[in-house]
């Protein structure tokens, strides 16, 4: 009882099916969790374990089949107001950006979900902040097109967003697959820097074991779109309970244990 | 390069690629020399393994290595040397018929996937061994493919199937099973599990070492940008680094002891992402 | 703006556009120019090519060459017109139905189907009869009508692809609307899709047009190729061997589609990624 006050994000029953009939197929089931405030957590599957649908169903992209999900003990009924405080970063940074729009028109576009008016001077002030904590020249950037960028400095820009809108929520899926692994480690470090500044929740959705664990404070393990087991990174990964967990760690190539041999 | 066990009958060299350079002329006419100066050499039996982000030139190199130089992507400098013939000096029919899926054989990744679905997997393989046996009788074939596919431990069966019946890893040991039906020589691998989860990811190495322990075919070049994974698969490690390669050793001592700048940062970066490493939570907070 | 650079590039793109630009401006000048006027019988019927009518004269006994002129222009406007009402029609039809998915593309798709299954020159030679009084606009409009659901499905399946992008859900989470996605995040993306549907459906557009003039069912209020070939019908010149009442008006539409089609296909080399050898 107690745990359900304090919790951020509360899911009972969550059920997301697709189609129906003998397409039906059920990409998140029956799914129960709680996330407090300033956690860190991993959602961590293989591709097609519901992984993805559970963000977008977080993040009310997507529209929950049964069972309920309360943001701060409610129900969420204005999403214009849900997505002040729960925001987004995506895989793929050159997928993220229009390609037709600039640099700063797009970070503009954040405004939008402000209901307060700013001028375009506050406006300008923001963005240049925003860039310079993500470690970006403002004037360097602000004029220049998503395909100018690398993929690296284009999910720098997408964390910008994030100082911009000052979310309490973060959602990270697969924020740094796509990016070089040399870039990778700066990338994270960045995140976890922000979520310190803006005090807020980061849930990392991921099939990397590895970033899991050198991130967060609680691993969710995905299967089959159910949660098979939750609990500290050092626990789920020195002591796995379930047989999915178990066959998982086994099976992934890690440079410091025998893979191939037994 | 000297094995303690193959130091008294040194393993035949069935591949060597002498400071290959190959560019490629992109849509604006600018070329860009996509593979610059690179030199191996591959053994009986040996993995050599190739590391690199996308965009390296690892791709390039793999159509440099087969000589295949399709327009966009031209010959630059240098040689490929398989039997002591320079295939870079081939024309496109010889190296099809000589060469290509005879000596040196490529499995992609998810091959399967962009083949018309409408054919057998049996029509596939049908056609890689008509391309260099071009007399024999389709019964003949047939009873060849399913003798060979109970051999390397294949379900006879699938070859009546269509594409689209098989599941993901089902289909990259199909692609396996008829990239190697003329005992290459040489087998690339570019990314071959990259789209598999890791459970069947592990099967699919596990096959295509056992064939190469079993002489189905003689080496495997194995590409991929999973440094764990190839660090386990290959004997040699060469990093690849704007079309170049900066670091060319044994495994142990590329992953462990890189020598070079950039290997040196790839390294700490996947130390550093892993489950033995250290926490940043810990690590920061404490 | 590289794509269109490299269009530039292509020699049978710039050799249809130079043909098709060409005739739009032919088109447009000659008859703010001339001071013939192609309805006035001017001269004695089936006059051969002479210094005075450079194209002879027809049936009636008027000038061919500034026939084929004014003719040129109206066709240009019907086509072009009923290119930009199918392509509107069809562009808002597909990208609402491929983006809202679900029921509402079910139905937008059986109306998209059904348009399609129907012949559309059965149906505008329906409408048409079935009005007096026919203005360019309005046969411009009903080929566009009957046109369109080339262009709906083209834009649906482009738009289905792309609405999972994750940029358009950046717009979402940025808490813009439908109407806004669709205008800022969808079409840019599919704008050279549409505007090379946009060219083949003038195409249709000026060959529909000539074909339902051709039956007599074309404008009232000026004179298209269309019907300068159904007035050489009328009088007969196919028969007569009066081969300039019909041959230039023949030749032009056959340039106009020519010109159009190569002026797709070398956009298509360009545009479709699958066509395009991806350096």
């Amino acid at each position: 009882m107690n745990n359900q006050k304090e919790a951020i994000i509360l899911a009972r029953d969550l059920t997301c099916v697709f189609g129906s009939g003998k397409k039906k197929f059920t990409a998140v089931d029956h799914v129960d969790f709680e996330i407090y405030n300033e956690e860190i957590i991993s959602i961590v599957g293989e591709s097609g374990s519901g992984k993805t649908t559970l963000a977008r169903l977080l993040l009310h992209l997507q529209a929950i089949t049964s069972g309920t999900l309360l943001f701060n003990g409610k129900p969420v009924t204005d999403k214009q107001e849900h997505w002040r405080k729960v925001q987004a970063v995506f895989q793929d940074p050159y997928a993220s950006f229009n390609q037709f729009f600039s640099v700063e028109s797009q970070l503009l576009a954040c405004f939008n979900l402000f209901s307060e008016k700013f001028t375009d001077q506050e406006k300008q002030v923001r963005i240049d902040n925003a860039l310079r904590s993500v470690g970006m020249e403002p004037a360097e950037v602000k004029e220049k097109f998503p395909f100018e960028l690398s993929g690296g400095q284009m999910q720098r820009l997408l964390i910008a967003r994030i100082f911009l809108i000052r979310p309490k929520v973060l959602i990270a899926d697969e924020p740094t697959s796509m990016i070089d692994a040399c870039l990778r480690a700066s990338i994270l470090d960045l995140l976890l820097s922000l979520k310190k500044e803006l005090k807020m929740c980061i849930i990392f959705i991921t099939h990397d074991i590895g970033l899991a664990h050198y991130v967060s404070d609680r691993v969710f393990v995905m299967c089959k779109g159910a949660i098979v087991e939750t609990g500290h990174p050092d626990e789920i990964i020195g002591n796995p309970q379930h047989e999915y967990t178990k066959k998982l760690l086994e099976d992934i190539p890690v440079l410091h244990k025998a893979w191939l041999k037994e | 390069m000297t094995d303690a066990k193959n130091a008294s009958e040194k393993p035949k060299v069935l591949l060597t690629v002498d400071n290959l350079g190959v560019h490629y002329k992109t849509r604006f006419g600018q070329t860009v020399q996509a593979v610059d100066g690179v030199s191996f050499s591959l053994a009986q039996g040996k993995v050599f393994g190739i590391a690199g982000e996308s965009g390296c030139g690892k791709s390039t190199l793999v159509n440099g290595v087969m000589s295949l130089f399709i327009p966009p992507l031209f010959y630059s400098y240098g040689s490929v040397v398989v039997d002591g013939e320079d295939i870079t000096k081939y024309d496109s029919e010889r190296l099809r018929v000589e060469i290509l899926g005879k000596k040196i054989s490529m499995i992609p990744q998810g091959a399967l996937n962009s083949l018309n679905p409408t054919r057998k997997v049996k029509h596939f393989a049908t056609d890689v061994m008509r391309n260099h046996e071009k007399n024999l009788s389709k019964a003949e074939i047939y009873d060849r493919l399913e003798d060979r596919f109970e051999a390397i431990g294949l379900d006879p069966r699938v070859l009546n199937m269509f594409p689209i019946e098989l599941s993901g890893g089902m289909k990259q040991r199909v692609v396996i099973g008829i990239s190697t039906l003329m005992n290459p020589h040489v087998v690339i691998a570019d990314e071959p599990t990259s789209a598999l989860d890791v459970s069947t990811q592990k099967s699919v190495i596990r096959m295509l070492l056992d064939l190469m322990e079993r002489k189905i075919f003689g080496s495997m070049i194995f590409i991929t940008h999973e440094l764990p994974l190839l660090y386990h698969v290959a004997d040699d490690i060469a990093v690849m680094y704007k079309g170049k390669f900066v670091e060319v050793g044994e495994s142990d001592q590329v992953i462990f002891r890189p020598r070079h700048e950039y290997s040196k940062q790839l390294m700490e970066a996947i130390t550093k992402l892993s489950t033995t490493g250290e926490r940043h939570s810990e690590g920061a907070r404490l | 703006m590289k794509q269109f650079k490299l269009l530039c590039k292509s020699p049978w793109f710039v050799f249809g556009a130079a043909m098709f630009l060409f005739c739009i401006f032919v088109g447009v000048l000659y008859p703010m120019f001339s001071h013939t006027d192609p309805l006035l019988r001017g001269a004695l019927p089936f006059e051969g090519p002479s210094r005075e009518h450079w194209l002879g004269t027809n049936g009636e006994g008027q000038d061919m060459f500034s026939a084929l002129l004014f003719g040129l222009r109206s066709s240009l406007f019907v086509g072009i017109a009923a290119g930009i009402f199918a392509t509107i029609i069809g562009t808002v039809i597909g990208i609402v139905g491929g983006y809202k998915g679900g029921w509402v593309d079910n139905v937008l798709t059986l109306i998209t189907n059904l348009f399609m299954v129907i012949p559309s020159i059965l149906v505008l030679i329906l409408i048409a009869n079935s009005i007096e009084k026919r203005s360019m606009l309005l046969v411009a409009f009903i080929i566009g009508a009957t046109t369109w659901p080339w262009t709906a499905r083209a834009v649906s399946a482009q738009t289905s692809s792309l609405k999972n992008r994750e940029h358009v859900s950046l717009a979402k989470l940025n808490g813009y609307g439908i109407v806004s996605i669709l205008f800022m995040q969808i079409l840019p993306y599919i704008m050279s899709y549409v505007f090379m549907v946009f060219i083949i459906q003038m195409a249709t557009g000026i060959l529909e047009e000539a074909a339902i003039s051709m039956m007599g069912l074309g404008p009232y209020d000026s004179v298209t190729l269309g019907q300068i070939i159904n007035q050489a019908q009328k009088t007969e010149a196919f028969s007569n061997g009066n081969w300039w009442a019909f041959m230039p008006a023949t030749v032009l539409i056959t340039a106009l589609q020519f010109s159009l089609y190569v002026v797709n296909t070398s956009m298509e080399g360009i545009f479709n990624p699958r066509l395009r050898k991806e350096s």
